[in-house]
């Protein structure tokens, strides 16, 4: 307990030194940034660009737009935020379940390993770009049972796809992790591959894997936002940043709220795989 | 009834020639240990009746069965140099793990698994993880893990191998005490003629390239004859066995 707590505080110095670096770069830095020859070298400091972290914060609690009766700009965050998570969780949980699944295939099927592996690995390098607007052209001829695709259902789809790479490879590498002197016990104990499973190769995978569902939540959230914004799915914070940001000339402190939000939607992803950490503590120690 | 019985066996990786025409066996209850330069496949025909190798050619039967009968059937308990506890589990957890296997009930085997932790002596380490155990209490463990579904028969490869001087000769006195309390025999894989030489029934001394047997030699308490490991250890028939495995072990060399 005394290492997590201490963790946290930690996290909350790294949080405060990163605002004394904002508020420093814009004391020390020159307004209009640093160019030479024609090439900017450090960026414009000035409110426009780089507004106060004060400002920022105090954005959140004013409204969107000027009148009555608009929501702050703070809810909007809050519920964008909220609507991205259960995106990115939901992604995290089909891509995480699937990525476990083909683990589990490849670690019992060498053959299926050696041909499924190099595909897993190339899928990942084509550009997420590319993917968004196939997944929502495909989804969008999808009709089941009187239920028409969402264009939210693209965006976990797609959250799913970047979340799933992780957890294979991580599960791949876990279910293979124990020595041949132990996987040699088993089989002198005449266990079953099932039984080596539960009892051998699932709780060795899990220093593997905890690490691995918690990259997986990161690009999950990141995938999400992303899938947004290229499929124009709105109600998100992805969405937001977008349309924050094209008044960010005026309003360039709603901009940096949005993205604010966005980061702490990543903490919470984050957070949540702690808790799964915590869960499987009795597992952990021979890795990480 | 015989726990091993070998006749003809023949074993080849590619053109390594690993076993050639090994005939011996093992009584119930006996002690017997394999000793010969590394390569000389001692632990290739341990492996064999474990069933993890099988025989090129030739008779393989343990306690009257094949190896892979007797595996299914746990006829014997095997420990490793390495202790190879699962960092998971308790203690207690471990020396469970084979009856747990074969399905065993929970009750059970937590109450076979005490009785065994008493027999080791960690009877008070039944909860402790293996990471904060040494490593002669981590093999006695995984000895009480072989232990676990009365095995008529021990294998071990070379058990106190990474242990230190002073542990791996308390060891020795307590794997005779269990050997003799469970009445298994034990087939022992080992580099040491000492070692080799107090524990046994019978020293079964092997040559390499081809791996064979050259000489069976008595030990130096033949017909498992009680008696305390350390007066053993200061007789003239400890000190004769030395001399005679080292001299077996010299002869097979070929000079």
């Amino acid at each position: 307990m005394v290492s997590r707590s201490r963790s946290l505080l930690t996290a909350v110095a790294a949080f405060l030194l990163l605002v004394v670096l904002w508020e420093l770069a814009k004391l020390v830095l020159p307004a209009d940034g640093v160019t030479v020859g024609g090439t900017r070298l450090l960026p414009r400091t000035g409110d426009a660009a780089m507004p106060h972290v004060w400002t920022v914060l105090e954005r959140l609690g004013t409204p969107e737009v000027a009148g009555a009766g608009s929501r702050t700009v703070g809810a909007a965050v809050a519920s964008g935020a909220l609507f991205t998570l259960g995106l990115a969780l939901g992604g995290l949980v089909i891509g995480g379940v699937s990525g476990v699944l083909l683990a589990l295939i490849m670690a019992r099927f060498g053959l299926v390993q050696r041909a499924a592996l190099p595909y897993v690995v190339a899928s990942q390098t084509v550009p997420l770009i590319a993917v968004a607007p196939l997944v929502a052209g495909w989804g969008g001829k999808i009709h089941i049972l009187g239920w028409a695709w969402q264009s939210w259902a693209s965006v976990m789809v797609i959250a799913a796809y970047l979340a799933f790479f992780p957890v294979a490879v991580g599960m791949l590498r876990g279910l293979t992790s124990p020595a041949k002197a132990d996987v040699e016990l088993f089989r002198a104990l005449a266990a079953g591959w099932w039984t080596t499973l539960l009892r051998l190769r699932l709780p060795a995978s899990v220093p593997h894997v905890v690490p691995a569902v918690r990259l997986a939540a990161a690009a999950a959230v990141v995938g999400a936002i992303v899938a947004e914004i290229s499929t124009g799915t709105r109600g998100g914070i992805g969405r937001l940043i977008i349309s924050y940001a094209q008044a960010a000339t005026g309003d360039p402190s709603q901009m940096y709220a949005a993205i604010l939000g966005a980061a702490v939607l990543g903490l919470v992803a984050a957070a949540a795989v702690g808790l799964l950490d915590v869960g499987l503590k009795r597992y952990r120690g021979s890795v990480s | 009834m015989t726990a091993v019985e070998l006749e003809d066996v023949d074993k080849r990786f590619g053109e390594v020639h690993a076993l050639d025409g090994i005939d011996l066996t093992i009584a119930d209850g006996e002690f017997v240990s394999l000793i010969g330069p590394s390569g000389c496949g001692k632990s290739t025909l341990l492996r064999i009746i474990a069933d993890l190798e099988q025989a090129g050619g030739g008779t393989v039967l343990v306690a009257g069965k094949s190896p892979q009968r007797a595996r299914v059937d746990q006829e014997y308990g095997i420990a490793f140099q390495a202790a190879g506890l699962l960092e998971w589990r308790t203690v207690a957890e471990n020396v469970e793990l084979p009856l747990q296997v074969h399905g065993m009930g929970k009750a059970q085997r937590r109450a076979r698994a005490a009785e065994l932790l008493e027999l080791v002596g960690l009877a008070d380490f039944a909860a402790s993880r293996p990471g904060q155990l040494s490593g002669g209490m981590q093999q006695r463990v995984a000895i009480a893990r072989a232990l676990a579904p009365s095995p008529r028969l021990l294998l071990m490869d070379e058990p106190f191998g990474a242990l230190d001087e002073m542990t791996r000769e308390r060891m020795q006195a307590e794997l005779l005490r269990l050997a003799r309390e469970t009445g298994a025999a034990v087939l022992f894989v080992t580099h040491s003629i000492p070692e080799a030489a107090v524990l046994s029934d019978r020293v079964v001394v092997m040559s390499p390239r081809p791996g064979r047997i050259t000489e069976v030699i008595g030990g130096c308490r033949p017909g498992g004859a009680v008696g305390d490991i350390d007066d053993v250890r200061e007789s003239t028939a400890f000190f004769e066995a030395i001399t005679a495995v080292r001299e077996s072990l010299r002869k097979a060399h070929g000079s």
